[in-house]
């Protein structure tokens, strides 16, 4: 490791907002090391731990997989944990919280909206009659697990809710990840629901104006964009063959 | 003040979820409340990889399982307790199939196993190598059918209200508003995870600060068996993010810096170019982690920035095989490690991974003080003994997080008194100390630099290996830590989404837990299974055949005493891997 003396520094930009102190957003500066191995996480906790104990933001696993540290850095909604500060050298790099969002406090917004919309779509297994004795599993071929595992890999880091241009203008927008979400159990060959009534509305599937953006900022390759288009082509085979189920 | 829960759960992980959805099915007229510092789908179970064991039939039988947990725990595992777990873990990995967790499959539709390490047989169920994420996305979502189970999102229970010997509730801050509120509850269930942010180099997230193991010690409830600490043998230098056991499940080899498989040396086993059960990099943690010691006293690790490493190898495997069984291996290394396991050797080198310790309790989870119990890694059975085989603990949150849900739903049914004057005090003593805490700010040193003391003490003491006069000096230094953390700089006065008021009362919680880890260690003059005494190296079954048993003495320091483990079918014998 380097002498700190020798240590490059780069400056981050990070969005300020504290109810009752600040009226508005505004931008604070600080110098962090600019480390090889650093992620965006790692400046944000420098700050707190040595310059600043009074910044707040929200991370735990710091591997990409707890889906806390989302945030907009220099525009774009990435985790900051998988996002290396080399990236923006010489800098600055400004850090936001996610847009679309409202924020409570500094980087922290409130998701609350998502937990309802994931609620609304019934995700988990929805079987008919009585559930079988705790003896064997469903069988399930590896097949038939490819169909939907996909979109069973979304971590709700809500980067696809900051990207999607249509929710931030109607936060009605059932969103993508909520709709992956059904898909995800829509598809599974164990499930027996479709979902009908909440994603054939205006506010979910036909919401989407497929602009993709979901699918772009993803870092699970889950693609909502395409789980909603997916719906879209079987909630029209529904309308016009009723009887016909996925 | 809210109305009475019947059963309030503290922590939103694989644990806690599984008991919420137990008292709900059990029964519906019960008040579940889940209390969690963090949105539940953001707890430590997401992180899990490798898989969960549970005897599925191919051969194997329960008694192996219980074998392989007895020996891999160094005989120190209560036997009751395991024959329980492994009988009832079968049924809570279906039963997770059964809620939709996504589990890689065999052609013909039945459930995949994979081998592991310590286990004689291939028994570990697994969703590829993210198998705690879908598990617990899994319970997550399940948990959101029943619309009654209430939820405290990112509130922080700060104390237990206990009174005469009985739990009445919990004091809890919600962090978005800084309210401080008092919870009236029948039954506490404690699930909040171990403690592995109390070291320096950890696979565990930022929030395992062994809050619940802090909480019970407080009130009374003695600690377990708190010297036994997991290094896992393969963490990435710098970020110690884990690479999963099933690398080498999958064939991975374990190679020093001369590219020689050097677990060959510590006994255990021969090398075989495909994996072999109980033999070599399929042999437990605490055994290869220690070899890890041995290899860099030797000279033969390589050197790097952030510590000596020896190398694991998966490039013979081929990237159709990493890529099916093992994605995120290699998207873990891709993205935090700058490399391809497909082409290049993969640094690794031990990390704190798991505490074998926790909150004493018995096969339904309950502590020693009425109302309270304890599941999952915050608790201590104790199934895992000295040392815990990997893909047990998954099985382990659903068999006791079922099972303290249960017990907690009865105790709730049958105590039906009003509360205490005792939770109105309490509750109020609590406020004026948080508010304190938060405007007071003390001009101590900084809440990062006491953490970062505490963390290196505890590595240099209570390590892969220990020695009493180390273990002595670390006791002295957190001692004093625990004084100055009292004065500890807190810079944020604000009531909104004060995390440093959080981070603050975490470290109180740590260090808690720190001190009695270092009294266990310093009590056990023995080695055994992840407890190794350089000045007492030998298992000493006459002297120690026995948990560890901790109080919290009336001035704060640690209590240590000893209880007998339970024997029921397996005398201790030798622990025997790669040979016959």
């Amino acid at each position: 490791m380097t002498d700190s003396a020798e240590t490059p520094v780069i400056r981050m930009e990070v969005a300020r907002y504290r109810p009752g102190e600040d009226a508005e957003p505004v931008f604070q500066a600080y110098d962090v090391p600019l480390m090889d191995d650093w992620a965006v996480l790692d400046g944000l906790t420098h700050i707190k731990d040595r310059l600043d104990g009074s910044l707040s933001f929200r991370w735990s696993c710091r591997m990409g997989v707890c889906g806390s540290c989302g945030m907009t850095v220099n525009g774009e909604a990435r985790l900051t944990c998988g996002t290396f500060l080399t990236e923006y050298a010489p800098g600055p790099v400004r850090i936001e919280p996610l847009k679309g969002f409202p924020v409570i406090r500094d980087l922290v917004v409130d998701i609350d909206d998502f937990l309802a919309k994931l609620s609304s779509v019934r995700p988990w297994l929805v079987r008919e009659g009585e559930e079988p004795p705790l003896t064997a599993e469903y069988a399930q071929t590896p097949e038939q697990l490819e169909a939907y595992k996909q979109y069973s890999m979304c971590i709700n880091c809500l980067l696809c809710y900051s990207a999607c241009p249509v929710y931030v203008l109607d936060p009605d927008f059932l969103g993508p990840a909520a709709i992956a979400l059904a898909q995800r159990y829509n598809l599974d060959s164990r499930d027996m629901d479709d979902r009908f009534d909440v994603l054939n509305l205006e506010d979910a599937v036909w919401g989407c104006t497929f602009v993709g953006e979901c699918t772009k900022v993803c870092p699970k390759h889950v693609d909502p964009a395409e789980a909603i288009q997916r719906y879209k082509v079987s909630a029209a085979l529904r309308s016009v063959l009723p009887w016909s189920r996925r | 003040m809210t109305d009475m829960i019947d059963v309030l759960i503290v922590g939103g992980g694989g644990a806690g979820l599984r008991a919420a959805v137990a008292v709900a099915e059990t029964d519906p007229a019960l008040k579940v409340a889940v209390v969690s510092k963090v949105y539940p789908m953001r707890s430590h179970t997401v992180s899990a990889e490798g898989g969960a064991a549970a005897v599925i039939g191919l051969g194997d039988t329960l008694d192996e399982h219980c074998y392989d947990t007895i020996s891999g725990g160094d005989w120190l595992c209560d036997q009751d307790a395991v024959e329980a777990f492994v009988a009832e873990a079968p049924r809570e990995l279906i039963q997770l199939e059964h809620w939709g967790c996504p589990w890689s499959r065999e052609r013909d539709g039945r459930v995949a196993v994979r081998p592991f390490g310590g286990m004689k047989k291939m028994r570990t169920w697994y969703a590829a190598d993210k198998t705690g994420f879908h598990l617990l996305h899994t319970l997550f979502q399940t948990t959101l059918k029943y619309q009654d189970i209430i939820r405290y999102d990112e509130w922080y229970v700060t104390k237990l209200v206990v009174d005469d010997g009985r739990v009445h509730g919990v004091v809890a801050v919600e962090i978005r508003t800084g309210r401080v509120e008092t919870i009236p509850a029948r039954t506490v269930v404690l699930a909040t995870g171990g403690c592995g942010r109390a070291f320096p180099f950890t696979t565990n997230a930022a929030i395992k600060t062994g809050d619940g193991m802090a909480l019970a010690y407080r009130e009374g409830a003695p600690l377990k068996d708190m010297e036994f600490v997991q290094y896992h043998p393969t963490g990435l230098p710098f970020t110690g993010i884990l690479i999963t056991e099933a690398a080498r499940a999958e064939g991975g080899w374990l190679i020093n810096k001369d590219g020689y498989r050097y677990l060959q040396d510590y006994d255990l086993g021969t090398p075989t170019p495909e994996p072999t059960l109980r033999s070599m990099e399929l042999g437990p943690r605490d055994r290869l982690s220690q070899a890890f010691v041995h290899e860099q006293r030797r000279g033969r690790t390589a050197d790097t920035p952030y510590g000596p490493v020896v190398y694991l190898d998966l490039r013979h495997l081929g990237e159709e095989k990493i890529e099916h069984r093992i994605p995120f291996v290699r998207e873990l290394c891709r993205s935090y490690q700058n490399l391809d396991p497909v082409s290049d050797l993969i640094p690794v080198r031990p990390v704190v991974h798991y505490m074998m310790g926790g909150v004493h309790t018995d096969l339904d989870g309950a502590t020693t003080v009425a109302g309270l119990y304890a599941a999952g890694e915050t608790a201590c059975v104790s199934i895992n003994g000295a040392n815990r085989l990997g893909s047990n603990s998954l099985p382990e949150i659903l068999v006791f997080g079922r099972r303290a849900g249960i017990a907690a739903a009865e105790f709730a049914r049958s105590h039906r008194e009003a509360e205490p004057a005792a939770v109105h005090s309490q509750g109020e003593d609590e406020r004026r100390r948080l508010a304190r805490a938060r405007e007071g700010g003390g001009n101590g040193g900084r809440i990062a630099d006491l953490r970062e003391e505490m963390q290196h003490t505890l590595e240099g003491a209570a390590g892969i290996y220990r020695s009493g006069d180390v273990l002595a000096k670390a006791a002295d230094t957190l001692a004093g830590l625990r004084e100055r953390a009292e004065e500890a700089r807190v810079e944020d006065g604000s009531t909104t989404f004060n995390t440093e008021l959080i981070n603050l009362l975490e470290l109180h919680a740590m260090l808690e837990v720190a001190q009695t880890i270092v009294a266990c260690a310093l009590n056990r003059r023995e080695s055994r299974g992840a407890h190794q005494r350089t000045d007492h190296t030998d298992r000493d079954d006459a002297a120690y055949l026995a948990h560890s048993l901790v109080h919290r003495a009336p001035d704060g320091t640690p209590s240590v005493g000893l209880l007998p483990v339970t024997i029921t079918r397996w005398a201790p014998g030798e622990r025997v891997y790669g040979r016959d």
